[in-house]
């Protein structure tokens, strides 16, 4: 293990010098102001080298195994109660879905840049969105995608006919939202997904195509986090013209 | 002395509450549903110890240097007026930001290993590392192009929602033509890039720049950075995939 902390250690430097050099470059070449606290800059940037190196190699000890055995264990013919899986149709995989459902919802609600972003959103609109029900709605979508992401994968439907559908729901739905909600809208399908979860839904998606038979990880396994980002979108919207609507009544 | 103490832990307490969720789900589904044993409790438990220090640590680095460096030049740049160095550092930002993304290296690497089973790449480590790289810069420099892009619609102050609409079309055309096996991974890298650094980052950007142009608002402008972060990169991806199989 200190083998492999080495190695990644010795990886991220590579990754991280770049950054640094195009900071330095800009604050020495074209800003020409000497830099302040070098001290907390030189500390800070060895904690991210360290912390970066520590959490990639968690990772791959903890998330990715535990996402992909999830998804083995939720597939087995001994777990679903039947003698094989070469009959097997989409709805036999109950508990896949609710176990996606749980995992959406759940890390989006304790995604904190989602607080933050709904609180701002509570601002804009003067009180007529409330931080909470943006939350629920973006967490819903997060949850929602997830779900059918993995349906999508039992059934190994195309990917690009359920994305075609999204982006004609948003575009559908950005024209009857409210204007200012529309930028945050968008930037929330980004904020929803944290750093853990993401992989957790690769592994969760790679782990279904790998034990479902006839699906493939390659063709298969990918697109989770895809549908995680742009159905809180939908969701985020959804409850805009909610609120916009059960404000206009009660006036 | 009580607040220092405050700072130092607050970002491990954070870091455990983005665990909690899914530690919490998956301990729900093994012990009641699955009712099986957990395989390799010490290495998960390890692993995830490390996840807690590494976020944690990793946090408060961002949180001590890069920050506060990178929102003083992203105001300062926003507030010079020069364009040409405004457009060049909104690029560099979102690239350099995008290379050390702790979310995109490990889906990367988990990708080419993935390539290479599905005998996309050949299966051996220096195909495999070159996958991962050649994906993570491709996702770098969209993520810069799309930074860039963004800049220039807050300064020129075109629409949102007609620029991602275009760009939802670039995509769906991209996709006619891109190779099968790409299309997954491409779909998934718009969501990937922008977690831990990029988005605290871009949105300083984007609310300085909007606050210091006159007769825009830094909401409705400053917002919108990140949605074309994570339309570009699946364009870009999917062009890496139909360069990869060219070869």
């Amino acid at each position: 293990m200190m083998m492999t902390l080495w190695d990644t250690t010795v990886s991220t430097l590579g990754d991280l010098l770049p950054i640094l050099a195009i900071l330095l470059f800009f604050q020495q070449a074209v800003l020409r102001k000497p830099l302040k606290n070098k001290k907390n800059v030189a500390l800070g940037s060895f904690y991210v080298l360290l912390g970066l190196s520590f959490f990639l190699v968690g990772l791959d000890k903890a998330i990715f195994p535990l996402g992909e055995l999830m998804a083995k264990q939720l597939t087995t013919p001994e777990f679903l109660g039947l003698s094989d899986l070469n009959h097997v149709q989409w709805h036999d995989f109950m508990w896949v879905y609710v176990f996606a459902l749980s995992i959406g919802f759940s890390t989006a609600m304790a995604e904190p840049s989602l607080i933050a972003v709904s609180r701002k959103a509570e601002q804009i609109s003067g009180g007529t969105i409330s931080a909470l029900g943006l939350r629920v709605a973006a967490a819903l979508g997060v949850s929602i995608g997830v779900t059918v992401g993995c349906y999508r994968i039992v059934t190994g439907s195309p990917l690009w006919i359920y994305i075609v559908v999204i982006y004609v729901l948003v575009i559908i739905q950005t024209f009857m939202s409210p204007k200012q909600i529309i930028p945050l809208a968008y930037d929330s399908g980004g904020v929803t997904t944290s750093t853990v979860t993401v992989p957790l839904l690769a592994a969760l998606g790679i782990g279904l195509a790998s034990s479902i038979p006839g699906r493939s990880p390659i063709m298969d396994g990918f697109g989770l986090i895809a549908f995680a980002c742009a159905c809180p979108i939908i969701g985020v919207l959804s409850y805009a013209q909610l609120s916009q609507f059960i404000a206009k009544r009660r006036s | 002395m009580k607040k220092t103490l405050l700072t130092a832990l607050r970002p491990l307490l954070d870091a455990t509450r983005d665990l909690a969720p899914i530690v919490a789900v998956i301990l729900f589904f093994q012990v009641l549903v699955l009712q099986q044993p957990f395989p390799n409790v010490t290495d998960t438990i390890s692993g995830l110890i490390l996840i807690i220090f590494g976020l944690a640590l990793f946090v408060r680095g961002l949180d001590m240097a890069l920050f506060p460096w990178g929102e003083g030049l992203a105001h300062a740049f926003a507030r010079k007026g020069n364009i040409f160095w405004l457009l060049v550092f909104a690029f560099l930002l979102g690239f350099g930001t995008t290379i050390a993304e702790p979310a995109l290296i490990a889906i990367a690497s988990k990708a080419s290993q993935i390539a290479a089973e599905g005998g996309m790449i050949e299966n051996n480590l220096e195909a495999m590392q070159q996958y991962a790289s050649g994906l993570r810069y491709t996702v770098a420099f969209s993520v810069g192009c799309a930074i860039l892009l963004g800049v220039l619609r807050i300064i020129l102050g075109w629409p949102l929602h007609w620029c991602i609409m275009t760009g939802y079309v670039l995509v769906i055309a991209m996709t006619a033509i891109a190779p099968k096996e790409i299309i997954g991974i491409a779909y998934d890298s718009g969501g990937v890039t922008t977690s831990t650094i990029t988005v605290p980052l871009v949105t300083a950007l984007g609310v300085g720049l909007a606050a210091s142009l006159s007769g825009r608002n830094p909401m409705l402008d400053g917002f919108g950075l990140i949605a074309f972060a994570s339309l570009l990169p699946v364009l870009f991806v999917m062009m890496y995939g139909i360069w990869i199989v060219s070869l």
